[in-house]
């Protein structure tokens, strides 16, 4: 018997001790989701905004992604470049690899604080992470702005929305009655069924769909492919079995409208049954080349990025300090207002077709 | 043949006192450095990232040293802590109360270092296959745990804890429990008949049987011991960066395992300092504070670890090579003439 096996056990039996103590001890009582729920979210940062004081130069304004070298987020940033030089301000862009990566969007948050950059405009991984880490920041004297994916409120002081879920929807119908000649049956191919965005533009496509002006449309079906291409595909061959007279397809999706567009593409009904959406320029050229799909749409992530670029700016001026009602133009954007909960929307999004697609690259 | 033994063990020890006050004096060159010539790395916010960034590897490194001091390793630390994190959302989402919570993910982390342990021990297989293994075995588990899910709102003066400082100081609040466990470490590795046993059983674990060492109890405790800390870092880790996931902590093994080497431990077993190790890993996390303030991308940052791995891996024993060498023409020149070294 050596000492050390002694020492081993008493040290065992000290760490079991220590472990049901606490446990016994904290088993009734203590912190909950509950309680946690209870605690007041502080109110939004921002003193008083002059909406004509002068834009300031030579500010620093960092990019952080929810993931570099995504096309989809490159061209995002490369508008707020465009529009920083345009204003005499420096852009960089930082971030991580990975899409979900948030401790790594943490600490980049924490670096651009300590760089003293003027403002961060970042698309958040996570609503909730990066809260203490950009309270921080702004405690610090960086402006905040989200773009593309927001955080809880109070932890920025402005979000730029791509586009209003109202919009999204509303046009969605309008591009597809237009394609369709105003008159057929239709059908919707979304994603989850408990998708809360998806849900959200569908009440509105159907509210849209009450208009006199489309009483010869008529919406038959709404399939689920749970962003998954094999089960959207199938969902698609499903609906055009189902409904043999099926004269358009909405997919507000960019893995449905994708999927749809694959299988038309492919099957008698090319060109014949109109298929619309949301999709990325990258992913629906061929099909719009080849004559499957005429237009779907999307919001233009370079514009994305010149809104949060100029916000930032209009920020750190002082036109704006983020509260509800306040105006401010965004160079050719043009002029926005901030709305309810700080939220800036980019405004309707931008169709893709045959004339265009060739000019967007993610 | 016996003679050979006693010379590299010596050098062994010489070399490995070379290498960690190396790794300190590197350590303190470049954060003078940084405090002179890097804008904002010298203030005390930054600090607090500084340290609040490199705590999670810091905690594992401790048990991690005494693993690889006694032959072996664990590479499902990571997994371990992402797991703790991922139980720790999911109970928080079922409305337990954290106080409990917590408990029980330390409880968890015992459950996976006794699994590795016993793998290791009871079957006699290799810790760096078994725990190749249940690094993707937790890691599986975690993603089953949580899902794609991420918790966040847990109540703020336990966030506060994890990310917070104690007022406008350097010193983030989580480094004291960290020094406390620093110094609990140092004083079983170095001072205690335990420690002993480790670094004897790194050297020769048939020696170390024969001398009467518990081996496999002592091993078993060494890896329920990382298992505990590894869960204690993934509650850290939720609570720092506001995020339980359960891809939390990915890759932090390697980092540990850099870190752990850097400073001076050999992988081989029987040798190494906590204070090296300490050094390596603050060396490592100032060196990635001090690239991402000079904006080097994170690319080219995981280069500069890589590269590091291997100059730590390899200079020690580059420098023991010339010791043994030195050694050779010294004992080869003076009588008695012992029987010459094998190449």
């Amino acid at each position: 018997m050596s000492v050390a096996t002694a020492g081993t056990r008493r040290l065992t039996a000290a760490l079991a001790l220590t472990t049901s103590l606490i446990v016994g001890a904290t088993a009734c009582g203590g912190t909950t989701k509950e309680d946690a729920a209870k605690e007041v979210a502080g109110a939004a940062t921002g003193g008083k905004a002059d909406p004509n004081a002068a834009t300031k130069k030579g500010l620093t304004v960092a990019f952080l992604p929810k993931q570099v070298n995504n096309p989809y987020f490159t061209t995002s940033d490369n508008g707020g470049k465009k529009a920083l030089e345009q204003l005499g301000s420096t852009y960089k862009e930082v971030g991580t690899s990975s899409g979900t990566d948030t401790s790594g969007q943490v600490s980049y948050v924490n670096t651009l604080t300590q760089q003293q950059v003027d403002a961060i405009a970042v698309s958040a991984q996570d609503p909730g992470a990066l809260c203490t880490a950009l309270k921080q920041a702004m405690k610090n004297g960086v402006s905040v702005v989200t773009y593309d994916s927001d955080t809880k409120i109070d932890c920025r002081n402005v979000f730029v929305s791509q586009a209003s879920a109202e919009d999204l929807g509303r046009t969605q119908v309008q591009l597809l009655a237009k394609q369709i000649g105003g008159k057929g049956e239709i059908a919707i191919l979304s994603a989850a069924q408990t998708a809360t965005n998806q849900n959200t533009w569908i009440d509105f496509m159907k509210d849209e769909l009450k208009k006199p002006e489309y009483k010869d449309i008529k919406l038959v079906k709404t399939a689920y492919g749970d962003d998954d291409a094999q089960k959207s595909f199938q969902q698609t061959q499903g609906l055009l079995q189902e409904h043999p007279n099926l004269k358009g397809i909405v997919s507000p999706t960019t893995v449905g409208i994708k999927a749809a567009a694959q299988y038309l593409s492919g099957s008698k009904y090319k060109g014949k049954v109109k298929l619309t959406g949301l999709g990325t320029p990258n992913d629906m050229r061929a099909y719009v080349k080849n004559g499957t799909v005429e237009g779907f749409e999307l919001w233009d992530p370079a514009k994305l990025g010149a809104l949060a670029a100029h916000t930032a700016v209009a920020l750190e001026s002082g036109r704006i300090s983020g509260k509800e009602g306040e105006t401010f133009k965004a160079g050719d954007l043009g002029s926005f207002r901030i709305g309810k909960d700080g939220l800036v929307s980019l405004g309707k999004p931008t169709v893709f077709d045959k004339a265009n697609i060739d000019d967007f690259t993610f | 043949m016996p003679e050979t033994q006693k010379t590299s063990v010596a050098a062994r020890f010489g070399s490995a006192v070379r290498w960690d006050t190396a790794v300190g004096v590197l350590l303190i060159v470049l954060l003078l450095c940084s405090f002179s010539f890097v804008d904002n790395f010298g203030n005390a916010l930054n600090i607090s990232f500084l340290i609040g960034n490199t705590l999670p590897i810091a905690l594992i490194a401790l048990p991690m040293t005494m693993l690889v001091v006694s032959g072996e390793v664990d590479l499902s630390v990571g997994s371990t802590a992402g797991l703790s994190g991922a139980v720790m959302g999911a109970l928080w989402n079922q409305g337990m109360a954290i106080e409990t919570i917590i408990p029980l993910c330390l409880a968890l982390g015992i459950v996976c270092g006794l699994i590795n342990g016993l793998l290791v021990t009871r079957l006699g297989l290799p810790s760096l296959a078994v725990t190749i293994g249940t690094m993707a075995a937790y890691r599986g588990i975690a993603q089953i745990v949580l899902g794609s899910d991420s918790v966040t709102d847990f109540p703020t003066q336990y966030l506060d804890f994890g990310a917070g400082r104690i007022g406008d100081t350097f010193i983030p609040y989580a480094v004291v429990p960290f020094l406390a466990l620093l110094a609990i470490a140092v004083l079983v590795l170095h001072a205690t008949p335990v420690g002993r046993s480790l670094f004897a059983i790194g050297a020769s674990e048939e020696a170390a049987r024969f001398s009467g060492i518990r081996v496999k109890r002592l091993k078993l405790s060494m890896f329920v011991t990382t298992g505990l800390l590894s869960a204690l870092t993934g509650v850290f880790w939720a609570l720092h960066y506001a995020s339980a996931r359960y891809d939390n902590a990915t890759g932090l093994e390697l980092s540990v395992i850099a870190a752990v080497l850097l400073g001076g431990i050999d992988f081989d077993g029987g040798k190494g300092t906590l204070g090296g190790a300490v050094a390596g890993v603050f060396l490592i996390g100032s060196l990635q504070n001090v690239m991402s303030l000079l904006n080097v991308s994170a690319q080219s940052q995981i280069v500069v670890t890589g590269v590091l791995l291997v100059i730590s891996v390899l200079a020690p024993r580059v420098g023991r090579q010339i010791a043994q060498a030195r050694a050779r023409k010294k004992t080869a020149a003076g009588p008695p003439a012992p029987s010459p070294a094998p190449s």
